[in-house]
């Protein structure tokens, strides 16, 4: 069975450790702090300024100059900083933060990300997005693997207006988890019940396959 | 009076000055931290063809949405828009420009303008369009882009309490790019939720020093929450 949204999140959440500092990006990524493991400290970043971003407020802590990133109104952890953009950035292009989470339309074997701008609809901006993938060493993409019609997004090149370059290495889908190494996607985990060979029907990008692919430990 | 005394009596007072065609960098992040009595007077001044620099444009009716209502803005230089029906319109007839800007890189670009580096090499934007026409240099085997700093003619900035010599503290996440922003500006404006008096604030605890600021306003503030969540209790 490919994963559910929480099931991703839920494997995301597994590469978290202790002491890291972690930017979750809007959507999808959102749902891996529901997954941390109480046994871990996690700090999450949230680049309008906040280090130690707690859960949503209550009617009573709510406070409008405390938001996150998505604009929600959040909380703040025990332990908590609060800083300026510029120095929110200098932290993410610094290469300061252990782990970024995002989401992306496309993905190729070159390791380009493509997940802000599809031309001729609605163009909003990148936001912060072309600074954590150019500043992160360490990046997990959470993405569906195809399009509803079963287009791949694990591609060659990819066709969308490019977020950065070379700059992705691990891939989680709802089938499959994924390194990008030497211009090939390798196949690292695959979901619970999903064969190989259904991965590879809808991966597009050269796919290299070891004989044995573990099943994720959910 | 001292010389250090950056108060002015009005909102009118405050803009003194703000023309047609200039170009003015506002804090804020959506609507937090927003300048919004100094947004409404530049609405009720009517000032056209502006240049806006700032990481998003409010929402309609709301914040930078406003001088959308009497197309006052030319052109915005912003990380993300479009949260507002106006924008999007402006935009697709052709009466507004936009140059979208990495966030980091738009946070950079104010903070050398304020400190007088005219340009600076990044990596954020390499090989995609933000990158498109801009000089490539390699450090260390890696591809970085040259981006020029931006200041403005005017800066329009809120923070939580100013003594009156200017020296600020911001509240929160309401400081986001306020600290930069008001660095960038000939004439930079702040205005606060209250003044108080030189020595009131610890001066290890100032984020923005008062010689940044040259007028200073006390407003009331509506703080307008763009996306309410709550968590069940």
């Amino acid at each position: 069975m490919a994963l559910t949204r929480d099931q991703m999140a839920q494997r995301v959440a597994g590469e978290l450790q202790d002491g890291f500092y972690v930017n979750l990006g809007i959507g999808i990524p959102t749902l891996v702090a529901n997954f941390i493991n109480d046994d871990i400290n996690v700090m999450l970043q949230s680049e309008n300024g906040l280090l130690g971003m707690g859960p949503f407020p209550t009617e009573d802590e709510i406070d409008a100059d405390m938001i996150n990133a998505g604009k929600q109104t959040v909380t703040a952890v025990t332990g908590a900083s609060i800083f300026s953009s510029a120095e929110s950035f200098a932290m993410i292009r610094g290469g300061h933060v252990d782990l970024t989470v995002l989401g992306a339309f496309e993905v190729d074997t070159k390791g380009n990300i493509a997940s802000y701008m599809i031309p001729g609809k609605l163009v909003k901006g990148m936001g912060g997005a072309m600074d954590l993938v150019a500043g992160a060493d360490n990046i997990i993409v959470m993405m569906t693997h195809a399009s509803k019609s079963g287009a791949s997004k694990l591609l060659t090149q990819c066709t969308l207006p490019l977020t950065g370059a070379k700059c992705i290495r691990k891939v989680l889908t709802e089938l499959a988890y994924l390194e990008i190494k030497d211009g090939k996607f390798h196949l690292l985990e695959r979901a619970p019940g999903v064969s190989v060979d259904e991965i590879a029907e809808l991966t597009e990008g050269e796919l290299v396959i070891p004989d044995h692919v573990p099943e994720m430990q959910l | 009076m001292s010389g250090f005394n950056k108060v002015v009596n009005s909102y009118e007072d405050a803009l003194e000055g703000l023309q047609d065609g200039m170009t003015v960098i506002a804090g804020g992040f959506g609507l937090c931290g927003i300048a919004e009595n100094l947004i409404a007077e530049i609405k009720r001044k009517g000032t056209k063809e502006l240049t806006i620099v700032s990481n998003n444009c409010g929402v309609d009716g709301f914040g930078l949405g406003v001088l959308l209502e009497d197309r006052q803005i030319k052109k915005m230089v912003s990380s993300y828009v479009g949260e507002n029906q106006m924008f999007m319109d402006q935009l697709l007839d052709g009466s507004l420009e936009v140059e979208l800007t990495p966030q980091g890189t738009l946070a950079e670009k104010m903070r050398a303008g304020g400190a007088g580096i005219p340009a600076f090499f990044t990596a954020t934007g390499y090989g995609t369009a933000v990158g498109e026409g801009k000089e490539v240099k390699q450090f260390h085997g890696r591809n970085y882009i040259l981006e020029e700093s931006i200041t403005g003619d005017f800066a329009i900035i809120k923070a939580w309490k100013a003594d009156r010599y200017g020296n600020a503290i911001y509240r929160d996440t309401a400081m986001n790019f306020n600290p930069m922003a008001a660095t960038a500006g000939k004439i930079t404006v702040m205005e606060v939720e209250e003044i108080v008096e030189p020595g009131e604030l610890e001066p290890c605890n100032i984020h923005t020093p008062g010689i940044y600021v040259d007028r200073l306003i006390q407003g009331t503030f509506e703080k307008r929450i763009e996306q309410r969540t709550l968590r069940a209790v």
